[in-house]
């Protein structure tokens, strides 16, 4: 493949033709702070936080939609960049709600990163703002329009991952906003409520209504692991506080990158749910009672081993479970030829 | 699967028959989007008009239960236009004598009349299939729900070894399993005829190696029963006890009330569950098991891919992860049964299945595995019959069109489809009780279309009831066009909407698979 070199800060990067001045920087471990930028949805150039001088060039041009040429000499950190980046900032703080305190993106905000980043303690305009009312009414994703940077990554994580096409840009100027069509709710469009778009909404703008409520972003310990839904297989991460899973989060799964459905996002609800089992059961008279494991145990032990002796292991039957995993469905198979001696197992493959 | 899910989004053609891709593996239906956007030609058939038959270029409405007429169509297309990859079938397969005399009866017209799907469309679709790069077939329990289901699947692979849609990147026969394990409950014998990685009970070899490494003296050599033929023996008094674990029978199974009687006939019945399922209810013993955030393990999705589930959070309450719990069992019946860890139980696994043999904790902790991963240093097999097929040559098996085993008639004129929807999933124990799906998609309905909702004096939002041989369930009617006429659908994830009382346990005689597809019912309008 043909390559190119070019520098960038004064270090020498050789990469394939194509490769925009963005990911060359990254390639080669320089940081550059972006907002509207996303490497699976195509490029944007809209945030501008990106920019970068290029030497020859007029202007800053963005680096995520700049492609890298042969001999090109490329600054990411320099006065006029850096006096950029703090201006575009700004210009977003102007109208943004300062409530990062109660914001449960605070400690998972681009916005927030890149104040801090570049020392921007508050807006330098004073002007309008917006003061939209909170969309919730849905049980999964809250919008707040008043913190949307107008990035587009949800219009393009819509069209391009889930392709739906449910929200996109709507008015002009101040007014623009990201709506679904004909300005109503997610709750009133054709959206799945996969959650693509919040996760890659790079502000408070879409927040996951369940973890966002119950959990600060520092709070949560993320264990990965597979969804118990379909057999796709999807990876994500269980979000856990005080010992209880509150939430879900994307990664990058080897099936589904950072794509899941409104079921492996949103349908975790039910490892709390006070309808869980907590204690063995024992029907006496027709009627539940609780009972301890070794009373249990010992109970099942008796009635199949009575079973089998009676009447053979013929007479025995053992559904195991696809909702189980592989070493749970071994066992059971071991269990049923091994112990009760029958081959009388199956599981739902079927339905 | 024969090839990976990533790989549907580089194909040049999807025939996708009887899958609600998009509501019912949304992850894998963003790689058919994919595909579309990128250029390539979608087929899908499907009686409903599903989201991904809206995405389709040619959607293919066939009469339910019609699919070996319509598979055996497009093969006599494919021959007889000599559209066959000759190279492919004459170096890989055999059989394709016998094959080209079965379909050389299904001319696109004889098909037509059979399916509904016009001549012109088949020879089109054959064309497109034979002619593409690389096409790929898709297929659910649409497909396999029949009493024909197995040789729908034979009419499937015959099409992809006509063409040589085999073996490649971007191709293949891919059925999408439904439930997040079931292929590794497959892989691990959870099933009644055979062992861990399908070996066979029947084989003395076979018994005699899991015979030692599990320290009995003997095994069982007969294959057992399946779900089906167990519940029938329990009804009939020849089963006398069961074990169920993490299994619902009682909504999944068709013919509902049989199931609930043979259950009810057991002398004992233990559950083993995270919740009191419709199922555990009957039980005379209960048992709390953890749930996948609880617990350290694997499980094996659709493209055969090994992956890790890991322990979150403790178990609720006294709840036990279920491999513990079956050690109890086990230990308790005077087989002592102890692991300190999943992992040890993969070692056991791995030493004793071919197809598992390289696999670890240790390597999963890097990425998952695909099988056949024969040895440590095996990096795993995404694309299965390269080169050469499993048995050697690909065997083409001539299937002949059947009707479903119960046809409408005057007295059930209209036939029931079922099947998932988008926000639910199975019969609804876990997406009933999250405190979000179950808010915004509630209470389940009756698909009908307006034709039969005007005959019958139905509208929209209406309540029904709906009647078959075997029971009834009311329901409130949806007035949609997605149905064509003569057929109406509903899930069966609402407990309140029990529908596999309904549903004909009529199967398949290889599989054993119950024609969930199609039964015959009546709509009423409840006055």
């Amino acid at each position: 493949m043909a390559e190119v070199t070019l520098t960038i800060d004064g270090k020498q990067v050789t990469v394939p033709v194509g490769t925009t001045v963005l990911e060359a920087a990254r390639q080669a471990g320089i940081f550059i702070p972006t907002l509207c930028h996303d490497p699976d949805l195509t490029p944007w150039g809209g945030c501008r936080l990106c920019v970068v001088e290029i030497e020859g060039m007029r202007n800053l041009p963005a680096s995520c939609v700049t492609t890298a040429t042969s001999g090109m000499v490329v600054h990411t950190a320099s006065p006029a960049v850096v006096e950029a980046r703090k201006t575009i900032i700004e210009l977003l703080l102007a109208n943004h709600p300062m409530d990062c305190l109660t914001c449960g993106k605070n400690g998972d905000c681009r916005l927030q990163d890149y104040a801090y980043m570049y020392g921007v303690r508050q807006a330098g305009f004073a002007g309008e703002r917006h003061s939209y009312p909170i969309e919730d009414d849905n049980p999964f994703i809250v919008r707040d329009l008043n913190k949307c940077i107008l990035c587009g990554k949800c219009v393009r994580a819509c069209a391009e991952i889930q392709g739906k096409n449910v929200v996109d840009f709507a008015y002009r100027g101040f007014n623009t906003r990201v709506t679904p069509a004909m300005d109503s709710t997610l709750a009133g469009s054709d959206c799945v409520f996969c959650g693509n778009c919040v996760a890659v909404c790079p502000v408070g703008a879409l927040q996951e209504k369940g973890l966002r409520s119950s959990a600060r972003t520092w709070e949560v310990k993320k264990v990965r692991t597979t969804c118990p839904y379909c057999g796709t297989g999807c990876t994500f991460d269980l979000n856990v506080k005080d010992g209880r899973v509150v939430g879900v989060t994307s990664c990058d799964g080897e099936v589904n990158g950072r794509a899941l459905c409104v079921k492996g996002r949103f349908g975790y609800g039910f490892i709390h749910h006070p309808d869980r089992l907590t204690r063995p059961l024992i029907k006496r008279n027709g009627i539940f009672e609780e009972a301890t494991w070794e009373e249990a145990i010992g109970l099942v032990a008796e009635r199949l081993g009575a079973i089998k002796k009676e009447y053979g292991s013929g007479a025995l039957g053992v559904l195991s479970s696809a909702r189980c995993t592989n070493e749970e469905n071994y066992l059971m198979s071991k269990f049923a030829r091994a112990v009760l001696g029958t081959n009388n197992i199956d599981h739902c493959a079927r339905l | 699967m024969t090839n990976p899910i990533g790989d549907i989004g580089g194909a040049d053609f999807i025939l996708a028959i009887g899958t609600n891709t998009t509501e019912s593996h949304p992850i894998i239906g963003l790689q058919v989007k994919k595909a579309v956007r990128n250029g390539a030609t979608l087929v899908v058939v499907d009686p409903r008009r599903t989201e991904v038959a809206g995405l389709a270029h040619y959607h293919l409405r066939l009469k339910s239960g019609t699919d070996i007429a319509l598979l055996n169509g497009l093969a006599n297309v494919i021959i007889s236009e000599d559209l066959v990859n000759k190279e492919f079938v004459d170096t890989r397969t055999e059989g394709f004598e016998a094959l080209k005399e079965t379909v050389a009866r299904y001319t696109p017209e004889y098909v037509e009349q059979i399916t509904g799907i016009s001549a012109d469309i088949i020879r089109e679709v054959a064309r497109g299939y034979a002619t593409a790069k690389n096409a790929t077939i898709l297929y659910t329990m649409g497909l396999t729900q029949h009493v024909c289901g197995t040789h729908n699947v034979f009419a499937v692979a015959n099409l992809a070894m006509l063409c040589g849609h085999i073996g490649k990147p971007h191709s293949g026969v891919n059925p999408l399993r439904g439930q997040n394990n079931v292929q590794g409950a497959c892989d691990m014998g959870a099933l009644p005829n055979v062992l861990t990685g399908y070996q066979s009970v029947t084989l003395e070899e076979v018994r005699s190696k899991f015979a030692e490494a599990w320290g009995v003296g003997e095994l069982p050599a007969t294959p057992g029963l399946t779900v089906g033929e167990m519940l029938e023996a329990a009804a009939r008094g020849e089963i006398k006890g069961m074990y169920i674990m993490g299994e619902n029978p009682v909504l999944s199974d068709p013919d509902a009330d049989h199931v609930i009687h043979a259950l009810e006939k057991l002398d004992f019945l233990v559950v083993q569950d995270i919740f009191l399922t419709e199922t555990a209810r009957l039980a005379d013993v209960v048992l709390p098991a953890a749930s996948f955030a609880e617990k350290d393990g694997t499980f094996t999705n659709t493209e055969r891919r090994v992956q890790r589930v890991r322990k979150a959070i403790e178990p609720v309450g006294e709840a036990k992860p279920d491999w513990q719990i079956i050690c109890l069992v086990a230990t308790a019946m005077g087989y002592p049964m102890q692991y300190g860890s999943p992992a040890e139980i993969m070692e056991e696994i791995a030493r004793l299945t071919p197809s598992y043999g390289g696999i670890s904790y240790q390597r999963l902790e890097n990425g998952s595995l695909v099988w056949p991963c024969p040895a440590p240093d095996h990096p795993g097999t995404p694309i299965l019959h390269a080169g050469k097929f499993a048995r050697g040559l690909g065997k083409f098996h001539p299937v002949e069109y059947v009707p479903p085993a119960e046809q409408p008639d005057e007295e059930y004129p209209l036939i029931l489809n079922t099947g998932r929807r988008h926000f639910h999933y199975h019969t609804g124990t876990m997406t009933l009780r999250t405190g979000a799906l179950e808010e915004y998609y509630g209470r389940e309905h009756l698909e009908i279309n307006p034709a039969d909702a005007r005959a019958l004096g139905i509208a929209d939002g209406e309540r029904v009831r709906v009647v078959s041989r075997r029971g009834q369930v009311e329901v409130t009617a949806r007035v949609v066009d997605t149905v064509p006429p003569g057929v109406v659908f509903t899930s069966f994830h609402f407990p309140d909407v029990a529908i596999n009382r309904l549903t004909n346990p009529a199967r398949d005689p290889v599989a054993r698979i119950p024609e969930l597809k199609v039964c015959a019912v009546r709509v009423e309008k409840i006055a």
